[in-house]
């Protein structure tokens, strides 16, 4: 987990608040995410998962989160990015998406920063296994390279198969 | 502090419905050659407290037909009118159209307009027949016009009452009243001028003793300004006076007494505690201290009516010293329900006998918080059990204290979750007390006699499994009815009485709770059976036991017409119901002695939230499949084992081929158990089909707590829900209806060998 963008985290939350939005920052592989914080619900290891039948293999299983079950993606899998390992140092960012709690698995957790809207530029066609539908913008903060994601509308997307619009099989 | 109208509609629907309800239980339980008074002020307080509450929320059509029905009801009550069968289907007809208004009002549903005119003026009239017949106490009797009649000052109000369009104009209308307050500050005044401000025009005056007067210019009634000026002031120092045109003061108005006798007032304070929210006709009393509603007094002191010997209200209580508590011990069968109904009423009709203990004996609550309690504890029951694991492996000599402690936790939780549970439990009452009403109109239209008890109302069901439960229920009572108990002639032909019997009945037994529908009806008929199931082309043989034949009425689409009455099928739908019980987790079962009757037994969980299930195990997870789906587990020999075309696995059990459902490839898990000969078969049944489930082994067996996995997931194919282990580990539950229709559709190629 780096923290080498603590700094510049503080000085953008000490500027004007009213249009900048925070962001929690997350590597998978060697890129580094970002998605609204306000979807987070809280960060947790990875425990024992129950496996699902019939589902995607980036659908992990189930878990019990304090009597709620609670689906988990490993968005490593998905996006096919960094080592898919679980151990200790495996992050679960616990999603509260209007009220449907998600967990995503991560490569690690970075950061809180704040962002101002003037800071996000558009995203080129570019051709990546996350359309490009769910990415807001790309924000560069110390000369590293964030993509910020639209969390709730690529969990809630076809392809994430956690809603039952999609079929299985 | 501005008061919220709306937050009382709600209470004021679930009352009625409650009065509603209560009311028609009433009428259909009272005999009609000789009424007892109390069920009858009982029947005429619903009608009155409905329609107190429907003024107050405004909703005029509701309170034009309750003051008609009240009417005649006041005089039946006082005996210038003889209860007639007539009069009680009258009151029940005027009962649906309130139901109706209650649900127009609620939901917006429409209101029949034509119901609503026709019963109006079938009370009227019956209240005008009534004049007729007992010509003497007419002018107070006719209901339906206004009235004229003697001394004006007794009589105005009374014309007021009886015409339900000026009822509507009075209510409508505005009236004054002077409110002397007593001494206080200026900063009380000037607050409740502004609430009272809610209520109409106020003017405000102060008086040389340094006291103020408002006089306040409204729709509302003396209740509403009393329970606003209780606010701020105790309500028996308050004096209102009714300072509107003196001829025609609200019935409802309080005796202008200036002082008020200590007695008087307080009556009219319990009064209003327990009407908070519509406490409309509340007013000093005093000549009905016992029943606290002392509405009726300008009818009384008419001299005809005197003379006619319709008592005043005071003297009717004298007349009949019939306390609510002995009529409810007179009739124990049935008035069992009264105590399980809901509290509040029971708390109501307490207070009504003993002003003095006015409190609540039960408080609403909405089920979300109640199921977020439930779930709540659900999670310390499961903390507790993995607490209890992980001590499980402490040296007991070292941690002798923290086992002992975790011991008395672990009682406590469970003493915990019992008493949780119980609060989502309700009587089946709930469920029992819609089928006097329908047993009785069901008789009527098919010409039987039949007599309807029911038993254990008191028992405590879940609220989700009470109200799946009504449909098959209702279903069953009918079937009862219309094909179990025969006609009169027939029975008389049986030598059985004329009066069929038809008891419902519901009791705890172990951890379910067994609903049973009696009648001594003609039963089922075994040969008839059956033929007709041989004409169905069902597999049946003379040697099936009477159970098993029995219960061939419950297969889809035997109709079973012929066979019970020769009218038309007991059995129709009768699948439905079955599959409705099932999928409660419930079981249903037949006893029937041909001649003698029927009874059907269905057997529920206690609630929908635990399920009596097998573990079972698959490589690394475990699964739940509910008990009351299977039929059977055995661990098949090679030569059990059969195929078709090396396809198509089948188990050969009791003279039965039952397909094979590897849950391994059906859910495409990897286990090292691929031979049903190293698992175990689990033969599931559903909707009529069997099929044997391969698994690895049995776990044990348990009751769960069931989650929804669609909260924040999806519906999975073959899982109904998932339940969190002792372990913390989450296990799902299989759905086996769906799992064995994903059979059918999945056969495995072969054995692995």
């Amino acid at each position: 987990m780096s923290m080498n963008t603590e700094m510049s985290a503080e000085k953008n939350n000490a500027e004007n608040v009213a249009h900048s939005h925070e962001y929690l920052t997350f590597v998978l592989g060697d890129e580094s995410y970002g998605l609204e914080i306000l979807k987070v619900q809280e960060i947790r290891g990875y425990d024992a998962v129950t496996k699902i039948a019939n589902t995607p293999d980036f659908i992990k299983g189930v878990v019990n989160l304090r009597g709620l079950i609670v689906p988990i993606v490993d968005l490593r899998i998905k996006f096919g990015l960094g080592k898919v390992e679980y151990d200790e140092f495996t992050v679960v960012i616990i999603l509260n998406l209007h009220g449907r709690i998600v967990g995503i698995v991560v490569d690690g957790v970075s950061d809180v920063m704040g962002l101002q809207e003037d800071q996000l530029r558009a995203v080129p066609d570019i051709v990546t296994s996350i359309d490009t539908r769910y990415i807001t913008g790309l924000a560069t903060v110390d000369e590293k390279m964030f993509i910020l994601v639209d969390i709730e509308q690529l969990m809630n997307s076809q392809e994430m198969a956690l809603m039952d619009s999609m079929a299985i099989h | 502090m501005p008061i919220d109208m709306s937050q009382f509609y709600e209470v004021f629907f679930d009352e009625s419905e409650e009065l509603l309800a209560e009311a028609e239980r009433l009428l259909l339980e009272i005999n009609i050659e000789n009424p007892d008074i109390e069920e009858l002020n009982a029947i005429f307080r619903a009608a009155h407290s409905i329609k107190g509450g429907a003024a107050t929320f405004g909703m005029m059509n509701m309170t034009e037909i309750t003051h008609v029905l009240e009417n005649l009801l006041d005089k039946i009550r006082k005996h210038e009118l003889a209860l007639t069968s007539e009069h009680v289907d009258a009151f029940l007809a005027a009962k649906d159209v309130l139901k109706m208004m209650v649900d127009g009002h609620r939901l917006g549903s429409d209101v029949d307009a034509k119901m609503v005119a026709d019963v109006k003026m079938q009370l009227s009239a019956l209240s005008e027949k009534s004049g007729a017949s007992l010509s003497k106490p007419a002018p107070a009797t006719a209901a339906s016009a206004p009235v004229v009649g003697p001394p004006p000052a007794v009589e105005a109000p009374a014309a007021i009452a009886a015409a339900p369009v000026e009822v509507q104009a009075a209510a409508d209308g505005l009236k004054r009243f002077d409110i002397e307050l007593p001494e206080t500050s200026e900063k009380d005044v000037a607050n409740l001028q502004e609430e009272l401000g809610l209520l109409g025009e106020v003017v405000s005056a102060k008086r040389a003793d340094g006291r103020y007067v408002f006089t306040l210019t409204t729709d509302s009634t003396p209740a509403d300004i009393i329970s606003i000026c209780s606010f701020v002031f105790d309500p028996d120092s308050l004096v209102i006076r009714d300072a509107s045109t003196p001829g025609i003061p609200a019935p409802e108005a309080p005796a202008p007494t200036p002082t008020p006798t200590p007695e008087t007032e307080s009556q009219s304070r319990v009064e209003i505690h327990e009407e908070v929210g519509y406490g409309l006709f509340s007013l000093p009393g005093k000549e009905n201290e016992e029943e606290g509603y002392g509405l009726f007094a300008p009818f009384t002191p008419h001299p005809d009516a005197i003379e006619a010997g319709a008592a005043a209200p005071g003297d009717s209580t004298t007349a009949e010293p019939v306390t609510p508590a002995v009529t409810e011990n007179a009739n124990p069968g049935t008035n069992a329900i009264l105590e399980n109904q809901e509290k509040k009423n029971l708390g109501r009709r307490e207070t009504d006998k003993a002003p003095a203990s006015a409190e609540t004996t039960s408080i609403r609550v909405g089920i979300e918080k109640v199921d977020q309690l439930i779930n709540l504890v659900g999670e310390l029951v499961i903390t507790q059990a993995m607490i209890e694991q992980r001590s499980s492996t402490l040296d007991p000599v070292h941690h002798e204290k923290l086992i002992n402690s975790i011991g008395l936790l672990t009682r406590n939780t469970h003493d915990l979750q019992e008493s949780v549970m119980s609060i989502r439990m309700m009587p089946m009452d709930f469920v029992f007390s819609r089928f006097p009403r329908m047993v009785r109109d069901l008789a009527g239209k098919l010409n039987k006699k039949v007599e309807f008890v029911t038993l254990g109302a008191t028992t405590e069901l879940d609220k989700g499994l009470i109200e799946r439960i009504v449909d098959p229920l209702t279903h069953l009572v009918r079937n009862s009815v219309d094909h179990g108990i025969e006609t009169p002639e027939n029975r008389r032909a049986a030598g059985k009485d004329e009066v069929g019997k038809l008891t419902l009945s519901a009791a705890h037994k172990g951890g379910s709770i067994v609903i049973e529908v009696t009648d001594d009806g003609a039963g089922l008929n075994r040969e008839k059976l059956l033929a007709k199931a041989q004409k169905n082309g069902l597999p049946v043989s003379e040697n099936m036991t009477d159970s098993e034949v029995h219960q061939l009425i419950f297969a889809p689409g035997f109709s079973m017409a012929e066979i019970v009455t020769d009218v038309s099928g007991r059995g129709v739908g009768m699948d439905v119901v079955k599959r409705n019980i099932t999928s409660m987790g419930g079981m249903v079962e037949i006893r029937s002695a041909l001649g003698y009757g029927t009874t059907i037994s269905i057997s529920l969980p206690l609630t929908l939230a635990i399920l009596d299930g097998m573990s079972v195990s698959l490589g690394q997870n475990i699964y739940v499949i509910p008990l009351n789906l299977i039929v059977e587990t055995m661990q098949p020999k090679m030569e059990d084992i059969k195929t078709v075309t090396n396809e198509g696995l089948m188990v050969h059990v009791r003279g039965e081929y039952l397909p094979i459902i590897p849950l391994y490839a059906l859910f495409k898990q990897d286990t090292e158990i691929t031979h049903p000969t190293e698992g175990v078969l689990i033969i599931i049944e559903a909707e009529g089909k069997k099929a044997a489930l391969f698994v690895d082994t049995l776990v044990g067996q348990q009751q769960v707590v069931i989650k929804s996995l669609e909260t924040n997931f999806k519906k999975i194919q073959g899982v109904s829900g998932a339940t969190i282990m002792g372990d913390g580990s989450v296990a799902l539950i299989l759905d086996v209806p769906a799992i064995i229709k994903m059979g059918q559709h999945n056969q495995p190629q072969g054995v692995h060998q």
